[in-house]
């Protein structure tokens, strides 16, 4: 199968390159291809960010500037992009950039091996924070890298470093001059042919033609999974269907009683949007993996891919979300915790693909929470996920909708408290009802991230956490105390 | 040599004592500082992955590598029989083989090595290879190794006085148990060697290592050649924390033995998954104890069992299990002291020095006991502490013919440097203790799901290797024409400044520029022989032997330019870039240039033993360290008493480097160092299931802290003496004593539970690390236990 060369912009100037494999990284070309060995594999599975890059890509006519897992992005995903590495900041002349003047000046490395992950993380906050004159606070830092991981420095001097970056002289993009170099790129490429190996349509008329004709060929919307399939399990794949280009599918469409968030839409862009419309998930939000997965993964990967512990689908399913499939020659609309039949499986069929994410929008009444437990507070995987949504009317819940993962194969929708739930009055005879329903609910098991008991139990208990925030308790959770150490 | 001319002396000392950057700052973030895996690589280099072991015990019957070897770009593999040299690796107890070949032993055990054309390609074919293994039963927990007598190294006792009496005659006795979980390293670059065979069968080998000469010494040891033949390089390593201590050797001796079978250069890169699964890692440790105490809370007699999980082979285990019985008694004075230390084999993999090196583990259980007993007796654990300090109080055993003070160790090692009182005192006031105690209790009345607790412990860390032989280091100093200095020791450098410090040790000896001092790759034919840069010695040993080497250099200079001013050679001064006599001045550079040009020797060696130290393997006495690092920490932390999750609210750090040579790089190393202790004791659980697979195997499981763990209250204050033994610039080492720092995290969260149970006097039980699920357990909350 022919491979499309592969083309972007770093130092200014166009890289391309020919025959790179559908499933090559992103690192194994900048380490093993093109000899840039600054940037580093700690992981191979996105959750260490020493092999964090920037990619610059043309949106609503700007240039926007995402910090990215190297080892998990596939090579090809970049076409057309703009590439920073921690070799193309400082000038010709030496001058380090700021992120790297502010890491030295806060004695921000030791080792060193994490370092130019750092480095681009910062570099992204540079360019989206401070070039635009917005100040990085303590908490945006720790919330910005907590994809990136510092064995010895024990992180102050970077938050330090995060916060030093504006005081520097300020180094700016030309991106005018970006824009017509990305523009310029556009129009060399080729036209998209079916049987390349590496297919990313641009339109969902494409992608619905392409899936058809190529019905095995591996769908990625972010990678940041299917990464680890290839780094990890070894799996190959002859051809890759990279959804992230359809346009169509990278909007977030608004309308009177819900959003649509399309499939190729991003877990940071999605997330922002969830959060617009409920605050309250902010916190969630910036718990989902690190900065550089949520850049690169998407909404519609996420679900598509089903994990148990994935955790944006207990939040859908309790916001009632649906989800949209398509193929050639129609779609189907269908409740979000229908689509799974089992472990990683769904009811897709091979010419099918998810479109988009139906979210409601928030309505008077509206009481949701959404809680995670993990070992680690930010970047890490749940162990137990729950999302609760009621609805009150009259000192009674009209209705609820519970999403809960880690409990079983499968995300799911705890119908049995529901029912418990609807139609009482909130009261705390009826919580203490619905805590035993819940924990009798599943049945989940006990692996390295925690017991079944502690699951079952700890299910409940975040239920009571619902039922004491709802009576206006303070305390109720350590994220307030967070804070409180942080002002004194 | 310790004692060498003080004729000519350095004017001042500029460059140490000030925070200079890390000397490869500005390359680290570049991307421009190599590190194995960055150096450019040499043609017709093959890329290796190994085959490992899928059970934990058992026969080794075949090794069917057919599929693998068919795939295209497979270049074949190596096993034991393609050893030229010794099979069993040359590590201290000699109870490795190199590769698993009848037996093996732990999942995970290497059996051999995949060779193929990329990286990729070999971890893909190595995983191809089929084992086929009858399996025999393994031993996986600490309780099943000590009920079958099943251990790496005989058992060890220490005792003093008489304990069983002692208890038995006092007014309050506890019992205790107490689990506390391993850790990986998770140094960021994983392990890596790269071996280029070189010509009349010499090679070369850069490894990320923290001890070149031990590489050196298993790699021709397995090839079968004399040491001289092996030239091991290390300019950086990624992290290093003990990890790269031995279990850098392993990766050097498959790389060299596949490098000699296919001819060829070969690099060996774990995978962070292999990594995990194929290197040891902190010695989890079980305990159980018997305490006797006065109403005081002082204590009076201890029995304490400790079993370490020594893993699958001895490795270290031995000097980590004896330093753990050495930190046993932390900053307390044990006076009936009887201590017993099991190591016990296990089917895992076979664990090794990390950070502290069986210091956390030795400290860790007595600072439970203190808090126990303040349980017990309704006290503030602080004043236990104190009450049970070293000091030159006198003990109860003391009699006017036989005076004894509290100031000797259960070891017989007398604590002459003792700062305990002080610091603690100076933490108790400036970290606002007592008020901070009383308004959590207060805070705690009226919230009753997230409760606080806090907590003051104390560190007292030994500092030297406990093998005496140990403690001696080289260096060389080359002054150039230039006036420019290289300075080369035996240490390595793994991120901790070791470097920088020595540029700035140099620099103030010669009384030169920092910039003028360059410190360059460890290499094994600079300095033969070296010790493992390891116990927080790098500094100590290796600053003293550059010191003392640039003080050769200095004295040829001194001797000459006295000759020409017409001087005592006492008489010159070097500083500021000058060499002063009292009628001239010269520029460094330029009396460089005139010695060279009177066959002067501008470059020289330095050796360097530790003092006063020694001590008796046998009875486990004597005085094994030079002189102990002091330090304190303030933690206060909260607890969800609903989920059992947690989070550290404020730190405050007093601690004891002496006079720091570089204070930026000292206040790094214990940042650093009490985030790590941090993350042991809290988010960072090693999870082997009922086969002896290691679960959490990879960050996506496995987790270290991140930014967000951090408070945003950290604060770090220095301890304002010199190290009162003669050491390099008044200086104490740094590396180890701030992990154990972070013990306070673990009491801080023990009192959280006891003020949230407000069960009373009932001891709290916490399995360390202190993840949600153990803190849940802890407060009686789990399931059935629920009320």
């Amino acid at each position: 199968m022919k491979t499309k060369p592969l083309q972007f912009i770093k130092r200014g100037e166009v890289v391309t390159l020919a025959k790179v494999p559908p499933a090559r990284t992103l690192l194994e070309v900048l380490r093993e291809d093109l000899h840039c060995t600054g940037t580093k594999e700690g992981c191979n599975e996105g959750d260490c960010g020493a092999c964090t890059v920037v990619l610059g890509e043309v949106q609503d006519g700007r240039v926007k500037y995402s910090a990215v897992n190297s080892c998990i992005r596939l090579a090809h995903s970049v076409d057309g992009l703009a590439l920073w590495t921690v070799e193309d900041l400082a000038q010709a002349d030496g001058r380090l950039h700021p992120a790297q003047q502010a890491l030295v000046q806060c004695h921000g490395s030791q080792c060193g091996f994490c370092t130019p992950g750092f480095v681009m993380s910062l570099f992204g906050m540079y360019q989206n924070h401070v070039s635009k004159g917005e100040p990085i606070t303590r908490g945006m830092a720790q919330e910005e890298l907590s994809g990136n991981l510092c064995r010895c420095t024990g992180y102050r001097p970077i938050l330090d470093a995060a916060q030093a970056m504006a005081q520097l002289p300020a180094v700016l993009i030309d991106e005018a001059k970006l824009l017509q170099k990305i523009e310029q790129l556009d129009q060399l490429k080729h036209r998209l042919e079916a049987n390349f190996s590496y297919i990313s349509p641009k339109s969902l008329r494409e992608l619905l033609v392409a899936r058809s004709a190529n019905p095995t060929a591996q769908i990625v919307a972010g990678c940041t999974d299917v990464g680890l399939w290839i780094n990890k399990m070894h799996m190959q794949f002859e051809q890759i269907l990279d959804v992230t280009r359809v346009q169509e599918l990278r909007q977030i469409e608004d309308y009177p009683q819900h959003i649509a968030i399309g499939a190729a839409v991003t877990l940071t862009d999605a997330f922002a949007a969830l959060v617009k419309d409920r605050p309250q998930l902010h916190t969630f939000a910036a718990r989902f993996a690190g900065l550089p997965v949520r850049n690169s993964g998407t909404l519609g990967g996420n679900v598509a891919n089903g994990s148990p512990i994935g955790d944006s689908m207990p939040l859908l399913i309790a916001l009632g979300a649906n989800v949209v499939l398509l193929h050639e020659h129609g779609h189907r609309d269908i409740p979000l915790e229908k689509l799974y039949t089992g472990y990683r499986k769904n009811v897709m069929t091979a010419n099918e693909v998810l479109a988009w994410i139906k979210v409601p929008k928030p309505t008077a009444g509206e009481m949701l929470k959404v809680y995670k437990i993990s070992k680690r507070f930010d970047d890490d995987i749940s162990a137990v996920c729950l999302a609760i949504k009621l609805q009150m009317e009259g000192g009674k819940v009209a209705s609820a909708s519970i999403g809960a993962g880690g409990v079983a194969a499968t995300p799911v929708r705890a119908l049995k408290t529901e029912a418990v739930l609807t139609g009482q009055a909130w009261t705390q005879a009826t919580v203490q009802q619905a805590m035993m329903t819940l924990r009798d609910e599943f049945s989940p098991i006990s692996d390295m991230r925690a017991s079944a008991a502690y699951r079952s139990q700890v299910l409940g208990n975040l239920l009571q956490r619902f039922w004491l925030e709802s009576q206006g308790m303070q305390h109720t959770n350590l994220e307030a105390l967070a804070w409180e150490g942080e002002m004194a | 040599m310790n004692a060498t001319n003080h004729s000519s002396q350095p004017i001042s000392a500029p460059a140490s004592g000030r925070s200079i950057a890390h000397e490869s700052a500005t390359a680290q973030v570049s991307g421009t500082a190599n590190y194995v895996d960055d150096i450019p690589e040499v043609r017709g280099t093959l890329y290796a992955a190994p085959i490992m072991s899928n059970v934990a015990h058992g026969r080794l019957r075949n090794i069917d590598a057919g599929a693998a070897l068919a795939l295209p770009g497979v270049r074949g593999m190596i096993q034991a029989q393609d050893i030229p040299g010794n099979p069993v690796l040359a590590s201290f107890a000699g109870d490795e083989p190199v590769f698993a070949s009848d037996t093996v032993q732990y999942i995970g055990q290497v059996v051999g090595i995949m060779l193929a054309e990329t990286t990729a390609l070999a971890r893909r074919a190595a995983r191809l290879v089929k084992l086929d293994i009858d399996v025999l039963p393994a031993i996986l927990t600490v309780k099943d190794a000590l009920q079958t007598n099943n251990y790496v190294l005989p058992p060890v006792f220490v005792k003093r006085g008489d304990a069983a009496l002692a208890i038995s005659t006092t007014t309050n006795i506890l019992h205790g148990e107490l689990e506390v979980g391993g850790q990986e390293h998770f140094y960021l670059e994983g392990q890596v060697a790269y071996v280029l065979p070189q010509e009349q069968n010499q090679w070369l080998v850069y490894s990320s290592t923290q001890h070149p000469g031990e590489v050196q010494h298993w790699v021709s040891h397995a090839l079968g050649l004399d040491n001289n033949a092996v030239r091991v390089e290390c300019r950086r390593m990624g992290g290093g924390f003990g990890g790269k201590e031995t279990q850098a050797g392993h990766l050097a001796v498959w790389a060299a033995l596949a490098a000699n079978k296919f001819k060829c250069p070969v690099k060996l890169r774990l995978d962070r998954d292999d990594d995990f699964m194929v290197t040891g890692k902190r010695h989890p440790f079980e305990y159980a104890y018997t305490v006797g105490f006065d109403d005081t809370g002082r204590l009076n007699g201890l029995k304490l069992m400790m079993a370490a999980n020594c893993g699958f082979s001895a490795d270290l285990s031995g000097p980590v299990a004896d330093r753990a019985i050495f930190h046993a008694d932390n900053a307390y004075f044990l006076e009936d002291v009887d201590i017993s230390s099991y190591r016990c084999k296990l089917n895992v993999q076979s664990h090794t020095a990390f950070r502290g090196f069986g210091g956390p583990q030795g400290m860790i259980v007595i600072e439970t006991i203190m808090s126990d007993i303040a349980h017990h007796l309704g006290l503030d654990p602080f004043d236990v502490r104190m009450r049970n300090l070293y000091s030159d109080e006198t003990t109860r055993h003391s009699t006017a013919e036989k005076p004894t003070r509290r100031n000797t160790t259960h070891y017989q090692m007398k604590v002459e440097d003792n700062i305990l009182n002080p610091l603690l005192s100076t933490l108790e006031q400036s970290s606002q203790y007592r008020q901070r105690r009383q308004h959590i209790s207060e805070w705690n009345a009226v919230n009753p799901v997230v409760q606080r607790g806090i907590a003051i412990t104390p560190v007292k860390f030994g500092i030297s290797f406990t093998a005496t032989l140990f403690n001696q280091a080289g260096a060389l100093v080359h002054v150039y024409l230039d006036g420019s200095v290289q300075v080369n020791h035996g240490g390595t450098e793994m991120g901790q400044g070791l470097n920088t410090k020595i540029a700035q040790i140099v620099a103030d000896e010669l009384g030169i520029p920092f910039e003028r001092v360059l410190a360059t790759a460890s290499d094994t034919s600079k300095i033969p022989n070296a010790s493992a840069t390891a116990a927080s010695a790098g500094t100590d040993l290796n600053g003293r032997a550059a010191q003392f080497a640039a003080r050769h250099v200095r004295d040829n200079l001194a001797q000459f330019a006295s000759g020409l001013a017409g001087c005592g050679a006492g008489a010159i001064r070097f500083g500021g870039g000058l060499v002063t006599s009292p009628t001239s001045v010269y520029s460094f550079d330029e009396i460089v240039k005139l010695a060279y040009a009177n066959r002067i020797q501008l470059w020289s060696d330095g050796f360097y033993r530790t003092p006063k130290i020694h001590y008796d393997k046998t009875t486990l006495t004597g005085r094994p360290f030079y002189y102990f690092a002091y330090g304190a920490a303030c933690t206060e932390v909260a607890i969800d008493t609903l989920t059992g999750e947690s989070r550290v609210l404020k730190v405050d750090i007093l601690h004891d480097v002496g006079n720091a040579i570089n204070p930026a790089i000292d206040i790094g190393q214990i940042e650093g160092g009490f985030v790590q202790g941090m993350g042991w004791l809290t988010t960072e659980q090693l999870v082997w299931n009922n086969k002896g697979f290691l679960s959490t195997h990879a960050p996506s499981t496995y987790k270290i802290p991140t930014a967000g763990d951090v408070p945003a209250h950290f604060n770090v204050a220095l301890w304002p003496e010199p190290n009162r033994e003669d050491n390099v610039f008044g200086s104490k080492a740094v590396g180890e004593p701030p992990f154990m720092l972070a013990i306070s995290v673990y009491e801080a969260l023990r009192d959280a539970i006891a003020q949230a149970s407000k069960a009373g006097a009932q001891n709290v039980k916490l399995v360390a690390p202190a993840t949600a699920e153990n803190v849940l357990t802890a407060l009686g909350r789990l399931s059935d236990q629920m009320t």
